[in-house]
């Protein structure tokens, strides 16, 4: 009640007044009617009641709540000092905003691609990812995979710990409706995936208990919304209709709610499927009822109050009971949980680090901008040093007064945290702009402005008040009384307490903001390296393209017979040197094969099975990449069907498991088929440029069987440019199937850096963005510090002068001492960014030292060129002082 | 916040300012001056209301829901504020009431033992 009458207390007090009023009148009008005159009546009616503002104040003062009242008129006194000084409120607010904003910008991007990625989906707070574990002799130990459908069914039975477990398996494939083709991203879920995550379809269902099961015998699709509305024209008898996917027709069953994208970080899933479709959506065949077929990521959700460390014993529990019980197949895997933002398949694991660089980054910028603050409200105090005296001289408590102050910086904070939110919701989309290949990966990339967001902000907000505000604020109640009353004395150029503690945050900023200067070229550098990094392979003459034969209803007869016809074509065309086809170009998001291997005179380690990845390449694969062979030789058009199935291996694998001996000729066991080397070629890179060296083999495509992949890319070493090529293959394609489309034909380097490079653009770009904020605020700094030395000391510069101090000899005074901050600030920077850099070494830093010469030398330069800027200005206008008139003053 | 508590009667006992306007407001609605001079007659003129805390009080009374106010026009047709006992304030009115009968008894019975 007492906060509802505390703020309703001046509409009270008016009703009061009016009720005082018309008591006096009924008294009035009761003493006239006894008798007395108009004015007797009154006055005695007045001395009844006695004095109405008397009464009026009792009932206000009932109604203050003191500690409020005194707040909100430190909140009033605060708006108007800082209305008076417009310029200092502006510039104060602008290093706050930019601060704050950059902070609220970085942590709505966490909360909405790794704390909270999935829009619609409840309790993600405990969900994690799940992924199987393999050791593996002579790594780390353990290597990451996925699970297998038992092992999957196994945990989901025996958990109790958890709630539910889903299947999330990415796929891609090409969607042709009404001759519009889209590479579109697509998920195969175990059937209970809606019900778990607690969405309805907006029309139609989710998918059934008995979907789950027999081999390819539930063709049922769930589609987006947005597939719904773009290609389906919102129809509303949409539900059991069938739609072509990857070859297969599939009766659409649902359409999921709008703003659900499915549960992968990176792509915006277009449509589901359910556990029984996997052969048609995953390569490498039936796999439901092979429990040594690992291919499932997925999630689960702990139940209230389980700690993910007790649901990992568990689980783990559950694993090691199947290894025994399966130890043909399960020897040496294990199960692994990862919070959600640690999620280890998907974009997470990519903008994880990068996200949590640039919290760091966007915190050294905050507590660059409050250091300005902090010298401006130093400026300020020494300015108001008279108003505070006398404010202590009547008799205000220190305490009181510190408060006030605070709250002065506490307005400024919150009107800062309010344009810092306005500016997140802005940049919101802003991580999409480093993807700008893809449109349609935006809309899962988005940052979430929740209470979350708003709470951290509100948080930021207070810890900068503390930073700027509280030491301006302990420095000023300090005031000396019988000192500050007196005239202000005047002191030596830079020697005074107060300058000292600006020039202190001077060198604060000017050393964080060369720690990011620093760490932004490093980055840029080894962004510089990938681009011209040598992944193993030459990868400028090389254009790619691929086609998805699956989409347009191809069988493996017919894919094979096409594929043929357009090697050969393609062989014909002016200015290629080579072809061949692949089946996962290196550097995909795609993950490659992997099968279990056996070699003989290789002795496993008790708890291995030994398992490799590999890839399907055509005769002239090496060639035409321009990786060399080592010994043996490669494919070639003999190698089919008729022959002994042959393998190329890479040397890491010859090193592994064959010692370094020359395999050429041995055979290997991959799965169940035995095979023979044919060829050694040299090491490259697979995924990333930052991955170590594993072993890696090949297997032939025309030893495939009569099904080829009808999935492929085609590679061509050629000298004409994307462009020239990309109209010869049209023709030719159109030649072969009217109705075929392909995907853009870009050179090997460019579709490399369309993948490789999309977390070092996010680092380098949002460390460029905030390191030239920094550099900013830092010179801001550094000129407000020097000109206010200056202004304070015409007195002195004009007897310097008088005593025969030359211009130049005062500018160069200036000058030096500016230099000297900003020299102390680089080698306090320098330092720290020697220590800080070997974080972001491993993740970020491709073949660049984090003590690179160059990289401090270039941010040593910029500091100092733009401070020599900065404190120009002030030196000039120094040099210019006039000493007759700056004596007289 | 120490300034809640309302400003108390110097002339009755702490309480009973409020019981008795509570009690007057039971046969209906009435305005400030109105539950003056209904206290004051009733009371012989024994009890003289300080018109100063009527009006806190009243105000105290409304704060806690025991009576609501509305404006209206009085029997001199002048607009004047109205207080109307609530429902809550009926049963408070009852519990003031019973407590105020049983002091009464127990001073009663003090002093009677007095002048035995």
């Amino acid at each position: 009640m007492g906060i509802r009458r505390f703020f309703l207390r001046r509409r009270e007090d008016a009703e009061l007044a009016r009720e005082l009023e018309a008591h006096i009148a009924h008294e009035v009008d009761e003493n006239v009617s006894s008798g007395m005159s108009e004015d007797e009546a009154r006055r005695r009616a007045y001395l009844k009641l006695g004095s109405p503002s008397r009464v009026r104040e009792d009932v206000w003062h009932w109604s203050t709540l003191g500690f409020v009242d005194s707040v909100l008129r430190d909140l009033r006194y605060a708006v108007r000092a800082l209305w008076r000084n417009p310029g200092f409120s502006i510039v104060a607010l602008l290093c706050l905003t930019l601060g704050i904003g950059a902070n609220a910008s970085v942590f709505s991007w966490i909360e909405g691609v790794l704390l909270r990625p999935f829009p619609l989906v409840a309790h993600q707070e405990r969900m994690v990812a799940i992924a199987g574990t393999r050791y593996a002799k002579g790594t780390t130990g353990l290597e990451r995979t996925n699970v297998s459908w038992p092992d999957f069914q196994d945990f989901q039975k025996s958990c109790t710990r958890m709630d539910w477990f889903i299947v999330d398996r990415l796929t891609r494939t090409t969607l042709s409706i009404d001759a519009r083709a889209q590479r579109v991203a697509a998920s195969v879920v175990s059937s209970n995936y809606f019900d778990a995550l607690g969405l309805h379809p907006m029309l139609g269902r989710g998918f059934e208990p008995a979907e789950d099961s027999g081999r390819n015998a539930h063709p049922v699709t769930v589609i987006s919304y947005w597939l719904w509305k773009e290609y389906y024209h919102g129809d509303p008898a949409i539900i059991g209709k069938t739609q072509v996917l990857n070859g297969i027709p599939h009766t659409i069953v649902g359409v999921a709610p709008e703003g659900f994208y499915g549960t992968f970080v990176g792509y915006p899933i277009q449509f589901w499927v359910p556990v029984s479709m996997q052969e048609v959506f995953d390569p490498g065949g039936y796999k439901l009822e092979d429990r040594g077929e690992t291919w499932i990521e997925g999630f689960a959700r702990l139940k209230p109050g389980v700690t993910i460390e007790q649901a990992q014993a568990e689980i783990s529990g559950v694993a090691k009971r199947l290894e025994v019980d399966y130890l043909s197949t399960n020897r040496g895997r294990g199960v692994k949980l990862f919070p959600l933002w640690q999620t280890p398949f998907n974009g997470a694991s990519r903008l994880g680090p990068t996200l949590t660089v640039a919290l760091a980054v966007v915190f050294l910028v905050l507590i660059i901008a409050c250091a300005n603050v902090s010298g401006l409200l130093l400026v300020r105090s020494l300015a108001r040093r008279h108003e505070i005296a006398i404010r202590l001289a009547i008799g205000s408590r220190r305490g009181r007064l510190l408060r006030q102050l605070l709250t002065e910086g506490f307005v400024l904070s919150a009107l800062a945290a309010a344009g810092g939110l306005a500016i997140a919701y802005l940049c919101r989309n802003l991580m999409a702009v480093f993807f700008p290949l893809s449109k349609v990966i935006a809309t899962n990339l988005t940052g979430t402005m929740d209470w979350r967001v708003f709470v951290f902000s509100l948080g930021v907000c207070l810890i900068s008040t503390l930073m700027f505000a509280l030491v301006p604020a302990l420095q000023t109640s300090k005031v000396d009384l019988a000192g500050s009353l007196k005239s202000d004395s005047r002191t030596s150029f830079g020697s005074r307490g107060r300058a000292r503690l600006r020039s202190a945050l001077v060198l604060l900023q000017v050393s964080l903001s060369f720690i990011l200067l620093a760490g932004s070229v490093l980055l840029i550098q080894s962004m510089r390296r990938i681009q011209t990094a040598d992944p193993g392979f030459s990868a400028d003459k090389i254009v790619v393209t691929s086609f998805d034969l699956a989409a347009a209803g191809y069988d493996g007869p017919r894919a094979r017979a096409f594929q043929d016809a357009l090697v050969d074509r393609v062989q014909a065309l002016p200015g290629v040197e080579s072809e061949a086809l692949v089946r996962i170009p290196p550097f995909s998001f795609a993950s490659y094969f992997s099968a279990p291997i056996a070699v003989d005179g290789y002795v496993p380690a008790p708890n291995e099975r030994p398992t490799e990845e590999y890839n399907q390449v055509s005769s002239g694969y090496f060639a035409t990449m321009g990786i060399p062979i080592v010994s043996g030789r490669e494919f070639t058009p003999a190698d089919n069907d008729t022959t002994f199935p042959a393998v190329v291996v890479n040397e890491q694998m010859v090193a592994k498991y064959w010692h370094g001996r020359d395999p050429v000729g041995k055979r290997i066991q991959v799965r169940d088929k035995w095979m023979q080397v044919v060829g050694i070629v040299r090491n490259s890179k697979y995924g990333a440029f930052v991955e170590e060296t594993k072993p890696f083999f090949y297997v032939c495509w025309r030893q495939l069987g009569q099904k080829s992949p009808l999935g492929a890319t085609l590679t061509i070493r050629t000298a004409q440019a994307p462009g020239t090529m990309a109209t010869l293959l049209a023709h030719e394609v159109h030649l072969l199937d009217a109705g075929l489309g392909m995907s853009e034909v870009i050179t090997m380097r460019e579709y490399m850096n369309r993948s490789a490079l999309a977390s070092q653009q996010v680092a380098v770009g949002l460390l460029t963005i905030f390191g030239g904020i920094a550099l900013l605020l830092a010179v801001i700094g550094l000129y407000g510090v020097m000109a206010y030395a200056v202004s304070q000391s015409t007195h002195e510069f004009g007897l310097r002068m008088a005593l025969g101090a030359s211009p130049s000899d005062l500018l160069r005074l200036v000058m030096s001492h500016g230099l000297a901050l900003t020299i102390g600030g680089v080698a306090l920077g320098a330092a720290a960014t020697l220590i800080l850099t070997r974080w972001i070494a491993g993740t970020f830093l491709y073949n660049v030292s984090p003590r690179d010469p160059l990289a401090f030398g270039l941010a040593f330069v910029m500091m100092m060129v733009t401070s020599l800027a900065a404190c120009f200005v002030p030196a000039w206008r120094a040099a210019r002082i006039d000493p007759v008139r700056a004596l007289r003053n | 916040m120490g300034k809640n508590k309302p400003p108390a009667s110097q002339e009755m006992l702490q309480g009973t300012l409020d019981m008795l306007i509570l009690q007057t407001l039971v046969v209906g609605p009435a305005h400030g001056h109105t539950i003056a001079h209904v206290i004051e007659h009733a009371s012989e003129d024994v009890l003289q209301v300080e018109q100063g805390s009527l009006y806190p009080a009243l105000h105290r009374l409304a704060d806690r829901g025991w009576v609501s106010s509305y404006w209206g026009t009085s029997e001199n047709n002048r607009k004047a504020r109205y207080y109307k006992l609530t429902a809550k304030g009926r049963k408070r009115l009852l519990t003031e009431t019973g407590r105020w009968q049983q002091l009464v008894e127990a001073i009663g019975r003090v002093l009677a033992r007095a002048t035995e």
